[in-house]
């Protein structure tokens, strides 16, 4: 059987004394595609963090693509791992491009400059994540959607073996949330790079990921496919609030919509 | 985009800015010899004394600190992700000026004078100030084998308003005389140096620049923020600590020489910024250059704008660089949000 791109095993972290993640288990294959579900403070961001290595100090296993990321250089690391995360931060009035080439950081000698081939992987991966025209731009004159295109475009110039996404749609419209997806999709299936995603859109989840993780409280609530971890049961204890679910007719995935609190006392007064 | 042809054709454009700079630097002065003279009839034993114990080693001197405080500017501004940041926000020249101004206030002890040749005291006595607050500093703002920048920003500026306070008691105790070069030493004076101490100020400052040119692609990164760059595949905890001692050892090094002469390490490195890009591999190197340009050009001002007597040369570059500075910051500043 081919080695699991990402391993955790047993993990717990604490920020301080107050406890984020315990004894989570957790693994995703690759060409797979994992989607990590829970609510505000759950401790989704803080796994993907501790697996990117940007977080030190955890008790348990974590492994990506068979590093240790406790005692593996975060170089080498930084070339079999890229992360989107929620809210990337723009120091300096880079253009688009240079952004974007900051992918290649890891793969370069000390004091080596971007090769035509570099900038090539850069302007191709722009190319598919419909940021092409924006490359000469500021990233601070983007939109915080057009930005996180661009940081995605960044991510797949890294040349990863495993993505972390940390609700990398956030700030897109639903016709880029589905072309950003359709290419997590196209990595994982074409390129065989293993994806752990945080999402907040539980229809998005249910489309495009094989597997779930529902977190509650920094533990595991729920995992296994998709469709057996999306149940009614499951949703509404770790979101402690009522949902409808049903199933999308055209693609036969599971379909699930908040309630607002009015459609709730409705439905209990039913 | 930065390639390498880029880079090298800015480096030699800002090479000649400073060759530039020096050639003006050595033809003016009080005393009354030019370059141009030397060229058509020779020069005269006194002018020729004048020319290269003076002036030469006093626009070198110039040079190397302007870049050593621009390099250490640009440094600190990627570690802060701040482009406002300056070479004394994190509180090392504050140790310096309170070991130039002991230095002063102990010039006139003979036992002192045995001990150390006098030009050398208050050079001496500052380096150990920097050095002492360094290594301070460093202990205070590292909580948890981590180097915290916000920590560190702030132990600096704690540590720069205790070092003023200290330096205001000493002026309240010291004598006219004192008092008088106390004033003089803080607002930046470039000093004379006699030649072979030159080869020696330039290895310790060319050394830690030469690193912190090595490290441009990775403040490049450091930009996305600390977790932005480590997962960039940057050792971030390395490269916080490297740039802060060897921006520190350049401050500290500028401060002991030539007291606080502000305004090189904010503005060269600001201006450059908006004209060249952000990019450090390209900042770092070009701001070297043109900080030091910029000190040749402001210190020969200082010296001849009301010769014979000096002006301090952090008054010359105060005076220049503020309002230049503002001026820029409304043209340009509004565009790109800084």
């Amino acid at each position: 059987m081919a080695s699991d791109a990402i391993e955790v095993g047993g993990l717990s972290f604490a920020y301080g004394n107050r406890p984020a993640l315990e004894g989570i288990d957790l693994t995703v294959a690759p060409g797979e595609i994992v989607g990590l579900i829970g609510p505000n403070g759950s401790g989704k961001s803080t796994l993907i963090r501790v697996v990117s290595g940007a977080l030190a100090g955890y008790n348990g296993r974590v492994r990506v693509t068979g590093l240790d990321v406790a005692t593996t250089s975060q170089r080498d690391l930084a070339r079999a791992v890229a992360v989107v995360p929620q809210e990337p931060r723009f120091g300096f009035p880079f253009t688009v491009l240079e952004i974007v080439l900051m992918g290649r950081h890891p793969h370069l000698a000390g004091l080596a400059f971007e090769s035509e081939a570099d900038v090539g992987l850069a302007r191709e991966a722009l190319e598919r994540c419909g940021a092409a025209e924006f490359a000469d731009r500021p990233i601070h004159e983007l939109s915080a959607g057009e930005r996180q295109r661009v940081v995605f475009a960044r991510a797949l110039t890294q040349q990863p073996r495993v993505l972390l996404l940390d609700e990398p749609a956030s700030f897109l419209d639903i016709r880029h949330q589905v072309e950003l997806y359709d290419l997590v999709r196209q990595q994982a299936r074409e390129q065989d790079v293993a994806v752990l995603s945080v999402l907040h859109d539980l229809n998005l989840a249910a489309e495009y990921c094989d597997r779930i993780v529902l977190l509650r409280e920094g533990r595991v609530a729920a995992s296994g496919p998709t469709d057996e971890v999306f149940t009614y049961a499951n949703l509404t204890g770790v979101f402690e609030t009522e949902v409808y679910v049903d199933t999308n007719t055209l693609t036969g995935k599971l379909l699930v919509l908040p309630l607002s609190g009015r459609a709730q006392r409705k439905l209990r007064e039913d | 985009m930065l390639t390498a042809r880029r880079l090298t054709l800015c480096c030699l454009g800002f090479l000649a800015l400073l060759l530039a700079a020096l050639a003006i630097g050595v033809s003016f002065g009080s005393g009354e010899v030019s370059l141009a003279d030397l060229w058509n009839q020779g020069l005269s034993e006194r002018h020729q004394a004048i020319l290269f114990q003076i002036r030469v080693p006093r626009v070198l001197v110039a040079a190397l600190l302007g870049g050593a405080l621009s390099i250490a500017g640009v440094s600190f501004q990627a570690l802060l992700r701040n482009p406002l940041a300056d070479p004394y926000v994190l509180g090392v020249s504050g140790g310096a000026s309170i070991g130039g101004v002991v230095a002063l206030t102990l010039i006139e002890l003979p036992a002192l004078a045995a001990l150390i040749p006098q030009p050398l005291v208050v050079p001496l006595f500052a380096f150990a100030g920097a050095l002492g607050a360094l290594v301070l500093i460093e202990r205070i703002a590292t909580v948890g084998g981590r180097l915290t920048v916000y920590t560190v920003l702030l132990t600096g500026a704690i540590f720069n308003a205790f070092s003023a306070a200290l330096i205001y008691f000493i002026q309240s105790v010291a004598s006219l005389e004192e008092l008088h070069a106390i004033v003089f030493y803080l607002m930046g004076r470039v000093r004379e140096m006699p030649m072979d101490w030159i080869g020696l100020l330039a290895v310790a400052i060319l050394i830690p620049a030469t690193l912190l040119f090595s490290h441009g692609r990775a403040f490049n990164a450091l930009s996305t923020g600390e977790e932005g760059a480590t997962q960039l595949g940057v050792d971030t905890e390395r490269l916080k600590r490297r740039t802060f001692i060897l921006g520190a050892l350049l401050t500290g090094i500028a401060v002991a020489m030539a007291g606080l002469i502000g305004f090189v390490g904010l503005v060269v490195p600001h201006l450059l910024r908006l004209w060249l890009g952000p990019d450090h591999r390209l900042l770092l190197p070009v701001s070297f250059l043109g900080g030091a340009a910029f000190l040749v050009l402001a210190d020969t001002l200082a010296r001849t704008l009301t010769a014979p007597n000096e002006l301090p040369v952090g008054v010359v570059t105060a005076l220049v660089g503020g309002p230049f500075f503002l001026l820029l910051l409304r043209r340009r500043g509004a565009s790109h949000g800084f």
